[in-house]
Parts: structure tokens; C-alpha cells; sequence
């Protein structure tokens, strides 16, 4: 544990050295990673070989370094992890764009985007066959979704690490939402997988409206009108007479009910359609019949026009960032620009989004994969620099509570409200405990189905038939 | 003979009004989306949230210098993709001409079955083939090289058709005849009688052939990975699929519109030999 | 003339004939080796029960005509080449009309058609966008309250806006008119290109006569293009049957409203997504039969007439 210690007191160090070297070039990525290269040659590859040691003193079962390959490759679908570990990873140097340095590990970044289902193809092409490749090229980290996680972390043979074979204990773990860890346990219990991210989200909800319709702005008295489905369906109503759209397309509620439901999409092979996704689709049928909404995709030019005042939309459902990134907050004329969304808890608690970290199983390099996911995990230090370079909302009940404790703190976005009381709520509240290997296949597919029905281009039964085609197509051992 | 020609059919003059007015309309059709691209690459990703316009906005430099920053080897991606469909279209070109040619000029057994052959796998769909073709790559150790992305255009169906459909029409066994009589061999008739006469038919091919493989994601996705070696067309996926913190619409369609420019030039060069056309048949007539 | 040359000279053109296999050669070569082989393993496939299931792989366990029954005893893949077909005619009619008019007119010298290499060149330049930016553009303009709709409910011809992507035949005529906009210029080239293989004299001479435009056209022009003609007939038709990135990425992949923009490429698609190697290899067999009965068709009927 002492030697622990060392390696957060040196992590800290090099995070001193890295914000200085960040300085006025904030954006500038070169900058950073040039500060880490004059550090790193003082210290040369201190951390992550104090991190080694320690897991051998500790664990006795880890690895020493000598016996680690000299080659990390990590497979990601985008550049979200490579900038966390090129800002916040302590002695990571960049050498170009794909490629970078930890003490004398090369690391790979292997990108290979979603488009096309490429990135599972690649990895359902690499994991199988990992621990038979050569050393070099075997994959030592892969990154998940949350809606296909299960499908690595039930492998069989398991493709991603459990914690135990990392040398991770429960303890270290600790001050993690529990949401965060049910996406990523396999069938028998096993944690696979680790995230830095807790993305639970909220109702953003349009202040003026609020205030035009209900008659204030106030996040608790505004989640008064919003408190269950009943009240938000006879929200929705009031907000129609005065000509607002409740939400922007029914699918934005989807995601809210479908993170609700008593029992996962499959049970066996058999699919079961849950209450509450049942109610989803009452529910909104009712909303689209009356107008009160529409049926667009998510990100679609549609969907989007609720972010400026013309759009008339009262709320969209959605994470911090949501938030933060993606309602044109530097445009003038949007919402998000003059600072008049609010954020309530909602209906239902719910989440969207979120990266995790996996171990290959396979890899030459247990002891570095090891420290690289509770750095950026757990480490504490590492986690504030997060919240504040990128915003993201981490996974850290402890942080989040600090956050939310700081009066000084106001998201302008929001009119200077603290959004992190209600995201820590949110996040204890989410129950991922009833998710399915199947879930982003039947979500799609439902919701797909659904919206011919809602548009009234075919009725019920026939939008049911759909989907069990389209859910036949995609999982051939399926039955209904 | 005027005064008939008059009565019979509409005039001259007429027709030649209507053609125009077709074609000012089909111009608009054809030009009008790369109006739209335009302005979409000069435009701001949030103001781009904010739906369409006719007026190009003013982040052009600023999408451009993003593209250039970003962290896309775009230059090479750009250089990736000349290489592959270069190669492609002169491969594809030479070597379909050099099929239809033995199937045009000579005699032989198996003729007419390898004629049927090669027109019934024309309808075998990429798809179809794309996951054998892989993990044949696989086991051959060829995949992230560009061999499996090159190789395959000196058989190409398609091509073969349109050459050997061509000959038909353009290319007199007599002018071979007159060859062999003058002692050329076989192989350099082929390369300097019957390739120039082809001429048009190879530009034409040539360009459908850069193209095809210049917009090509299907393939290349599947068999490349590394960054470096990486085509337009995945860069731009790449770039669509990035997180929501660097997502940038703007510099998508700046990419978009980097991306077409080599092929408008390309096909400029080219469309010359097709315009000019050259003098076939006239040993027919 | 050929006739009396091959008695004379038998021994020399069977020499000559055996460069025929010389230059088939590399076709064969790199056809085997990058096609055949991945297609052969394609339909030995399709013979079994063979899919991943997550990482786990199901099969291969031989089972027969078990894919192929099930796919004929569903009416599903009806409803797909039927949509396929549908948004095919879509795309083709006005744009072999176009393109022959287009064509005659560049050809036709009595026109004297000014700026021709403008208009040339023009035509061809939508197919020079990805296909997929394209369906982005298409996208962006027709949704539900996209510029178009705003247009037309501006100018007062419609009470609310239109959703283009809700409805059947809305959706299957902009998948249609996209691939029109992608693919008349070429099909205008190939006519040209086909067209300036005509020896002009036989225009002039037909002028002279006091052939009217329409029937040089029909009497000269058709008649001698008809080896182009049935290439661009028979390409364009086996480019309908695999019609897929366009209608693919304005639904979503989804085919909607209710799977009638489905095509069978996009539906062998999702066999192939879903790894289900004995499904996808069957449903391959079957289009292939479909394409081939298709072309054959059209082979046969273009080539009779010929010959009358």
C-alpha cells in the first residue's frame, strides 16, 4: 500500500508539471505531452514501473515489469480515450498520432470506427484468437459501449480480464456507481470492465417555457409537473394548448423507460417485451394522436431544432454532456446560449452513454493495463482533471458530491445551476441490473417498429410482427 | 427538301430551344448539391444545427485549419486513395481490354463458355463475396496492405462487358488481319493498334473506375487498419464517428468536399478524351 | 473474306488462337484466386446452419436446404425484390430517357448545340460524390421540417409538412430520383461514347434523304447502338438488384415506413451484419438465380430482336 502511496504522490507530480505545461495553450495537445517528455526524462518510467512493482508486492501474482511486452495496443472507435490518456495518463508520452510511449511501452491506438458495425467486426475478429497472436500485436485494452458490453464481458472463452485476474480488488473499486459496474458483470458475477464516466442524466428542460407554462423555472418545482408519467403526459397537455411540444420525438423518452424495466429483453432465448416499454409505447401513441410530440430520430436536423427558442420544445432527456456539447451552446440565438435550460431529475432515472475500459484477455501486459484502468478510473487527482478539461462527469460518487457542494460552481448553460446534486442522485438511482447480451439489437428494432405505428402507417400488431422479424434477422437463436 | 424536313419533324430551332431549357434544368439538378456542399463546409458545426441555407457562412478557414489539425492523417488518406485508384483504373482498363480482346479476336474451345462465364458472375453482388474474401485475405496475410484492394481490378466483369461491347462496334478483324500480315506479334498489336483505337472506351471506363474505387468504403474498411495507410472514405467515417467532444459537422463536409475535388480533376483530364472523341469504325465503313 | 482466310491459313490461326488463353490468362488468374474461392466457400456455406452468436460460433452443422426453405416459405423476400424492383423502374425510366435525349442531341449535328462540353461534363459530376455525403445532403433537405417543406409550406402547397421518409411511395421516389441524379450522366456517356462510334457519314447521308430527326434516331441511331444499349440495360438492371447504399442510409438501414424501401442487398445485409454466414450465403445463391433469369431475359429478348 506504501508503494501505492509513492505512485499517487508521483502521479500528482507529473499532473502538476502536465497543467503547467498545459498553461495558456490549452487546446494545443503538443504542448502537454512535451512537458510530460521533460518530466518523464528525470523520472524516466517511474509511474507505471512503481505501479508495476507495487501490484507484485502487493498481489504477489502480477508480473514483474521485465516480463511485460514491449507493445500496448489498445482498440478504440474514436479519439474520446486516446485524449484522456494523452491529457491525464501520467507519463504518457505522445510520439505521433497513433502512437505514444509509456516508459518503454509502445502504445498502439488502434481506431476502427462504428460505422457498419466495424469496430465489433474488428473486435470479434482479433479477441477470439488473442492469446495465440504474437506477442506484439496481441490486443492489451479494448473499449465498450454499454450497449454491447455484454456481449464481451459473457464471452465464452471470456475475451475481457475479470478483475480478480487483473489483481483488482473490490476495494479498490469502491467509490464507483453500481450502474456503472451491472453493464459490464458477466453472467456469473464477474466484473469485466471499469468506466470514468457516470452519465446519468436528467430532464433539460426549456426555463422560458417553464415559466411561461407552469409558472416557474425552479428545477425542484418544475420537477413537481414531471414527477411520474401520469403528471408528464398531463404536463404535456398544458403545454400543447399553449403550443409547445412536450419533448422533441418520442424516442427521447425511450431510453428513459427502457432503463426502467422489471425484466431484461431475453430470458433464455425468448423475448419478453417488458411493462414498461409497453407503457412507452401507450404513452406515446397517445402523445404523437394528440400532437404533443413527434416521431423523429435522435440527432436528426429535426430533432435538433428544439435547441433554439423556434423550436417550442419544453424538454429533451438527456446527460451532462448533452449538456456541455451538443445543444449549440456558441451559437447565438440557441437556448444553451442565453443560458436558459434547467436540469430536473424527471419521470424516471436513467443514463446515456459512457466508455469502459476492458482488459484483453491475452494480453503480455496485465500489470500496465491494470494501472492504466484505476488511474483513470479511480485516481481522484486524475478524475477532478477530467471533470474540469473535458467536462466529462465522472465516476465517483465522492468527487460528484464535492462538486455539488461547491457553491462557487454554476453551469451557464444552465442559468448557474450546480447540476451535480441531481446527476449523483441520478446515478444512484440507475438500476442496469436487468440488461441482456440482446439489448441494443431489440432497442433498435423496437423502437423502429414502433414509429410506423405511432405515424399510423400500420397498426400494433403488425409494428410487433416487424419487430420480431428484425429481431429474428439479428439474433437467429431468438424465439418470441 | 427544307420545306419537308419542316413539315415532318419540328424545327430545328424549336428543338434546338427545347434542349436547352432541358439542360439548363439538368445543370441545376447536377450542380445544385455541390452548391449545398459548399456552403455546408463554410458553415459552423452549430450553426449547421440550425438547418439549411443558401448563403455560405463564414467558417471556411476555420473548418479547413480544423481538417488540417485534426488528428486524420487526411494528406496521406488523400495520397492513399490516389495510389489505389490509380492503380485500379489503369489495371482494370488494360486488363479488361486485354480479356475482351481474347474473347473478341480469337477462336478457341472455351470462348463462348468463358463469354457466359464472366457474364454471369457480373451479378455477383461485392457484398455476397465480402466475407469469404476476407478471411481469405487472412490466411494469405494480406490484409492491411493493398494488394486485396489493387490485385482484384484486373478481373473486372463489368469493364470486360463494356470493352468487349465496344469491340463490337469499333474495332474491324480486318485492321487485325492487315497487322498480322505486316508481321506484328500478337502482344504488340494488342498494345499499339487495338489500346488506341479503344481509346474512348478506356476513358470512360477509366474514370467510372477511379471513382468507383475512390468513394469505395466497403472494402477498404474491411482490410485496412492502420492509420497511416487509411483511404478517404474511412477517414471521413472516422471523422463522423468521432466523440461528441471533437464531433464537428462543418469539418465533416470541409473533408467531403477536400475528398471530391482530386476526382472532379481527375474526371475534367478525362472527360476531354470522351468529349474529343476518336475516329472509330473507319475501316468498317 | 474471314472464311477463305482461315482455310488457307488453318496452322496459323490456331498459333494465333492459342494468344487467346494468353490473354485470358491474368482474367482467370485473379478472378480464381480473389473471387472464386471466397464466392465457392459462399454456397458451400449456404448449406449450413452457421451464425455467431455474440463471440460464440454457431455451426457449421449440415442442414440441407433447411436456409433456402426458409427463406422461399417467407413471404418477406418477395416484398423485398418487389420494392427493389419498384425503385429500380423509379430511377431507370426517367433516366434512360433522359439519357438517350441528352445523348442524341450532343450527337445530333444538325443541333449545333452550343457549350456541349459544358453539359457533358456537368451531368456526370453527381456521381462523383460518395454516395453516402449524397444521401446525408438528400436527408438533411427532405426531413419533416427541412427546407423543402418549409418551401412548399411557404408557398402555401402544403397545410404542414410532408414527411417524405414516413411514406411508401414518397420514399421510394426520392430513393428512385437520387439514383436517377447518380447515374444518368453515365449512362449519357456510355450512349455518346456509343453513339460517336457511328460514322457520322451515315447521318449525313440519311439527312440528305430528308430523314427527319426522329427517324435518323430511331432508324440509325438505335439500331447501331444497340450493343451499348443492352450493356447499359443489363448493368443498370443488376445495379438495381443490388441497389443498397442509397435507400440503406435514407432509412437508416430500416427500409421504412413499414420494411417497403427494404431491398435485397439491404436485407442480405443484415444477415451479413449479423454474421449469419448459412443465411447470407443462401439468400446470395437466390439473388444470383433472380439476376441471372433477369438478365437472361433481357439478354435473350435484346438479341432477338437483333436478329429480325
Amino acid at each position: 500500500m506504501k508503494k501505492k502511496i509513492v505512485s499517487i504522490i508521483l502521479t500528482a507530480a507529473m499532473t502538476t508539471s502536465l497543467l503547467a505545461g498545459c498553461g495558456s495553450s490549452a487546446g494545443d495537445t503538443a504542448a502537454p505531452a512535451a512537458a510530460a517528455e521533460e518530466a518523464s526524462t528525470a523520472e524516466g518510467a517511474a509511474p507505471a514501473a512503481a505501479a508495476e512493482e507495487t501490484a507484485t508486492a502487493a498481489e504477489g501474482a502480477a508480473p514483474a515489469a521485465a516480463d511485460e511486452g514491449s507493445v500496448l495496443n489498445i482498440q478504440c472507435w474514436n479519439e474520446e480515450f486516446k485524449s484522456r490518456v494523452t491529457d491525464h495518463y501520467p507519463g504518457y508520452e505522445k510520439v505521433n498520432d497513433t502512437t505514444g510511449k509509456i516508459g518503454d511501452v509502445t502504445v498502439n491506438w488502434i481506431i476502427t470506427p462504428t460505422d457498419d458495425n466495424a469496430y465489433q467486426n474488428h473486435l470479434d475478429e482479433v479477441l477470439p484468437v488473442n492469446e495465440s497472436a504474437a506477442a506484439d500485436d496481441r490486443v492489451d485494452i479494448f473499449l465498450v459501449e454499454a450497449d454491447y458490453a455484454l456481449k464481451y464481458v459473457n464471452a465464452d472463452p471470456a475475451v475481457a480480464m475479470s478483475m480478480d485476474d487483473l489483481g483488482i480488488a473490490a476495494g479498490d473499486i469502491a467509490d464507483q456507481y453500481q450502474y456503472t459496474k451491472d453493464i459490464v458483470t458477466d453472467a456469473n458475477g464477474a466484473l469485466r470492465g471499469l468506466s470514468w464516466q457516470a452519465c446519468s442524466a436528467g430532464l433539460i428542460y426549456n426555463r422560458d417555457i417553464a415559466k411561461d407554462v407552469l409558472g416557474t423555472e425552479e428545477p425542484a418545482e418544475v420537477q413537481e409537473f414531471v414527477k411520474d408519467w401520469a403528471t408528464f403526459n398531463k404536463t404535456a397537455e398544458d403545454l400543447k394548448k399553449a403550443g409547445y411540444f412536450v419533448e422533441s420525438t418520442v424516442n427521447d423518452s425511450y431510453r428513459v423507460y427502457s432503463n426502467n424495466v422489471s425484466k431484461p429483453w431475453v430470458d433464455g432465448t425468448t423475448v419478453q417485451i417488458d411493462a414498461n416499454i409497453e407503457k412507452w409505447v401507450a404513452d406515446s401513441k397517445a402523445l404523437v394522436d394528440a400532437k404533443e410530440t413527434n416521431t423523429y430520430e435522435l440527432w436528426s436536423d429535426d430533432w435538433n431544432k428544439g435547441f433554439y427558442p423556434e423550436g417550442k420544445v419544453f424538454a429533451y432527456f438527456g446527460p451532462a454532456w448533452l449538456i456541455n456539447f451538443c445543444m449549440a451552446a456558441d451559437t447565438e440565438g440557441s437556448v444553451a446560449y442565453d443560458g436558459r435550460w434547467g436540469l430536473c431529475v424527471g419521470p424516471q432515472s436513467f443514463y446515456w452513454g459512457g466508455t469502459w475500459i476492458c482488459g484483453a484477455v491475452g494480453t503480455d501486459n496485465p500489470a500496465l493495463v491494470k494501472d492504466i484502468m484505476l488511474t483513470m478510473t479511480t485516481d481522484k487527482a486524475v478524475l477532478r482533471e477530467i471533470v474540469e478539461k473535458d467536462s466529462d462527469c465522472v465516476n465517483s460518487p465522492s468527487l460528484l458530491a464535492e462538486l455539488a457542494a461547491d457553491t462557487t460552481f454554476g453551469s451557464k448553460i444552465l442559468g448557474g445551476q450546480n447540476p451535480y446534486q441531481q446527476l449523483a442522485d441520478g446515478a444512484e438511482k440507475v438500476d442496469m441490473s436487468n440488461i441482456s447480451d440482446y439489448d441494443q439489437g431489440c432497442n433498435e428494432s423496437f423502437q423502429t417498429a414502433m414509429k410506423d405505428y405511432f405515424e399510423g402507417k400500420v397498426d400494433y400488431d403488425k409494428a410487433i410482427s416487424n419487430f420480431q422479424t428484425s429481431v429474428k434477422e439479428k439474433y437467429p437463436e431468438l424465439s418470441f | 427538301m427544307d420545306n419537308r424536313r419542316v413539315k415532318k419533324g419540328a424545327s430545328v430551332t424549336t428543338r434546338r430551344m427545347i434542349a436547352y431549357i432541358v439542360l439548363i434544368l439538368v445543370t441545376f439538378l447536377c450542380l445544385f448539391w455541390f452548391y449545398v456542399l459548399f456552403i455546408n463546409a463554410t458553415r459552423g458545426h452549430s450553426d449547421l444545427t440550425r438547418g439549411f441555407t443558401l448563403i455560405p457562412g463564414g467558417f471556411a478557414l476555420k473548418n479547413w485549419d480544423s481538417l488540417m489539425h485534426s488528428s486524420q492523417p487526411v494528406l496521406l488518406g488523400m495520397r492513399n486513395s490516389l495510389i489505389i485508384s490509380i492503380c485500379t483504373a489503369v489495371l482494370s482498363t488494360y486488363f479488361s481490354t486485354m480479356t475482351a480482346y481474347a474473347i473478341h479476336a480469337y477462336t478457341f474451345k472455351i470462348r463462348n463458355a468463358m463469354f457466359t462465364f464472366i457474364l454471369a458472375v457480373m451479378m455477383i453482388p461485392t457484398q455476397v463475396v465480402a466475407l469469404g474474401f476476407i478471411q481469405l485475405m487472412g490466411k494469405m496475410k494480406l490484409m492491411d496492405t493493398y494488394i486485396p484492394l489493387i490485385i482484384p481490378a484486373v478481373a473486372a466483369p463489368a469493364t470486360f462487358f463494356y470493352m468487349k461491347q465496344y469491340m463490337e462496334s469499333a474495332l474491324p478483324m480486318a485492321l487485325l488481319e492487315a497487322a498480322r500480315i505486316d508481321g506484328s506479334g500478337e502482344f504488340r498489336t494488342f498494345n499499339s493498334i487495338v489500346l488506341p483505337l479503344m481509346k474512348p472506351a478506356i476513358a470512360v471506363q477509366a474514370i467510372f473506375t477511379f471513382v468507383a474505387n475512390w468513394n469505395n468504403y466497403f472494402t477498404p474498411a474491411l482490410v485496412l487498419t492502420t492509420d497511416n495507410k487509411k483511404t478517404l472514405p474511412i477517414l471521413i467515417a472516422q471523422l463522423r464517428s468521432a466523440d461528441f467532444l471533437k464531433f464537428d459537422m462543418g469539418q465533416v463536409y470541409m473533408m467531403i468536399a477536400f475528398s471530391i475535388f482530386p476526382v472532379i480533376v481527375v474526371y475534367l483530364i478525362l472527360s476531354k478524351h470522351i468529349v474529343g472523341g476518336v475516329a472509330v469504325g473507319a475501316v468498317k465503313g | 473474306m474471314d472464311g477463305g482466310k482461315k482455310k488457307k491459313s488453318n496452322s496459323n490461326v490456331v498459333k494465333y488462337n492459342k494468344w487467346g488463353y494468353i490473354f485470358l490468362l491474368p482474367f482467370i488468374i485473379v478472378y480464381g484466386v480473389f473471387q472464386l474461392i471466397p464466392f465457392v466457400s459462399t454456397i458451400y456455406y449456404s448449406f449450413f446452419e452457421n451464425y455467431r452468436s455474440g463471440l460464440k460460433q454457431i455451426g457449421p452443422n449440415f442442414i440441407g436446404l433447411e436456409n433456402y426453405a426458409t427463406l422461399l416459405s417467407n413471404a418477406d423476400i418477395w416484398k423485398y425484390t418487389e420494392n427493389t424492383f419498384f425503385m429500380w423502374i423509379l430511377g431507370f425510366v426517367p433516366q434512360i430517357v433522359i439519357s438517350l435525349l441528352l445523348a442524341a442531341w450532343f450527337s445530333d449535328p444538325s443541333l449545333r448545340l452550343k457549350g456541349q462540353r459544358f453539359f457533358k461534363t456537368v451531368i456526370y459530376l453527381p456521381n462523383l460524390i460518395m454516395a453516402a455525403a449524397f444521401a446525408m445532403l438528400f436527408f438533411t433537405l427532405f426531413a419533416d421540417s427541412g427546407p423543402i417543406n418549409s418551401m412548399l409550406v411557404n408557398a402555401g402547397f402544403l397545410s404542414e409538412p410532408y414527411k417524405f421518409m414516413s411514406n411508401t411511395w414518397s420514399a421510394r421516389t426520392l430513393v428512385g430520383f437520387m439514383n436517377f441524379l447518380m447515374w444518368f450522366g453515365n449512362t449519357t456517356i456510355l450512349l455518346l461514347a456509343g453513339m460517336m462510334g457511328i460514322d457520322t457519314s451515315l447521318f449525313e447521308a440519311a439527312e440528305v434523304d430528308g430523314a427527319t430527326a426522329g427517324q435518323i434516331f430511331w432508324k440509325i441511331t438505335m439500331p447501331l447502338l444497340r450493343p451499348i444499349f443492352v450493356y447499359v440495360l443489363i448493368t443498370s438492371l443488376i445495379g438495381g438488384l443490388q441497389m443498397f447504399d442509397v435507400p440503406q442510409i435514407l432509412t437508416n438501414g430500416e427500409g421504412a415506413p413499414d420494411r417497403t424501401t427494404m431491398t435485397l442487398i439491404m436485407y442480405l445485409n443484415k444477415h451479413l451484419f449479423n454474421k449469419n454466414y448459412g443465411m447470407s450465403g443462401a439468400l446470395s445463391v437466390i439473388l444470383l438465380i433472380i439476376t441471372g433469369i433477369l438478365s437472361f431475359a433481357v439478354y435473350k429478348f435484346t438479341t432477338n430482336q437483333e436478329t429480325n
